[in-house]
């Protein structure tokens, strides 16, 4: 039951609020499936031939999502990592010190909190979380959506963390402009070889917590070739969402990307 | 787990095809999914059961034909069968190497009643 309109909503399911508004409002599920066998008179199988993708709904909307923002010269960033490895540190850090020079938005994908929207309001920059409940990635019906409340305005720069998971987030377009897969150098330098599928499906790869490098064993040298071995158009980023180091020259790809007005 | 993302969407549309149909049942359904497209066929298969339940659908069999992972070299221009993501050319070893096909995610079709 959702307690904000009182609907039937199974546990799980998906809102999506703008944070500062307390409308909501939230997709159901596939539908009623419920229906009675009712005795056929005859057995004849039949059988139609589809050829069709699975992953095709999702794919048509991300297209549609991509057009929109395309068309208003919109970058968009799909950022995915492990839980922890950094992304709202990341955006956080980057949305105070570029937004005096461009317009951001935010999307937060989190399974069941708000706590990174909320992080991420004090920034002043727009925000919509997006609760999956139990599902463990975005999807581009719920960009759709949180697109809608947003209403960005052209040549602006929308950010969107995805739910902390390196596995189910790789197959789902969202009509990003790129991909920006995130690891922290506590997590191992061998974490492509781990998550191969996120890693070639990446355009960007940003390794965070490089102030911690004295303290852990990570390679770095080593890291970026087991990322390049599944991926050799990846582009690499060191940065420390804490000291600042090399955010420089993510802040300077940023601004060579996003489109002039 | 995103392979119940994939069962409800292979559910739902089969049945939406099958209903156009008039089906009374669904009685199998043959995917295409190709060896590096990321799924775990036994989840798939569990998850795929739950979603049948009290629809069209319940207890059809779900066929999954796995489709070979080809590779080829963005160097030597040939073409060749890899196990990973991380296959290197057998001719020169480098690492550009394209997938160009097992990434296959297929409804190929099914039968109703
Ligand atoms: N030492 C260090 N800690 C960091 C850095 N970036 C983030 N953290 C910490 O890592 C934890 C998880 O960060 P968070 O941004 O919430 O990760 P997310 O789950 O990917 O959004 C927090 O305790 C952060 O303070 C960094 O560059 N260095
Ligand atoms: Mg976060
Ligand atoms: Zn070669």
């Amino acid at each position: 039951m959702c307690d904000t309109c009182g609907c039937n909503q199974p546990d799980g399911a998906v809102t999506i609020t703008k944070i500062g508004e307390k409308n909501h409002d939230h997709s159901h599920g596939i539908g009623d499936k419920t229906h009675t066998h009712q005795s056929p008179a005859s057995h004849h199988v039949h059988t139609v031939t589809m050829e069709e993708d699975i992953l095709l709904k999702n794919n048509l909307t991300a297209e549609r999502n991509r057009g929109y923002l395309e068309a208003k010269n919109i970058l968009t960033l799909n950022l995915v990592s492990s839980p922890g490895s950094g992304k709202t540190s990341i955006l956080e850090r980057t949305l105070k010190d570029l937004k005096s020079e461009m317009e951001f938005y935010v999307i937060e994908g989190d399974q069941q909190t708000s706590r990174d929207a909320e992080r991420i309001d004090t920034t002043g920059v727009p925000v919509v979380q997006v609760n999956t409940g139990t599902g463990c990635h975005l999807d581009s019906t719920m960009i759709r959506t949180a697109i809608g409340k947003l209403n960005p305005n052209d040549h602006s720069v929308l950010l969107i963390e995805n739910v902390g998971n390196l596995v189910c987030p790789a197959l789902f377009d969202l009509g990003e402009t790129l991909k920006v897969v995130i690891i922290s150098t506590t997590e191992g330098d061998d974490k492509p070889l781990k998550y191969p599928t996120m890693f070639s499906a990446a355009d960007i790869c940003i390794i965070n917590k490089t102030d911690l490098l004295p303290y852990v064993e990570f390679d770095m040298g080593l890291c970026q070739k087991n990322a390049l071995k599944v991926n050799h158009h990846l582009e690499f980023f060191q940065i420390s969402a804490t000291n600042g180091n090399g955010l420089e020259k993510w802040y300077d790809w940023i601004r060579s990307q996003v489109p002039v007005g | 787990m995103h392979e119940m993302t994939i069962a409800m969407n292979v559910v739902d549309a089969v049945i939406k095809r099958a209903q156009e149909n008039h089906a009374l049942y669904v009685t199998s359904i043959e995917l295409e999914i190709g060896e590096l497209a990321g799924i775990l066929n036994d989840s798939l298969l569990f998850c795929f059961d739950s979603v049948c339940k009290n629809t069209i659908a319940e207890s059809c069999k779900l066929n999954i034909h796995s489709v070979p992972a080809i590779g080829k070299c963005h160097h030597c221009e040939i073409t060749f069968t890899v196990e990973s993501l991380f296959a290197f050319c057998p001719d020169c070893s480098q690492f550009q190497v394209l997938i160009v096909s097992g990434k296959e995610l297929k409804i190929k079709s099914f039968n109703y009643e």
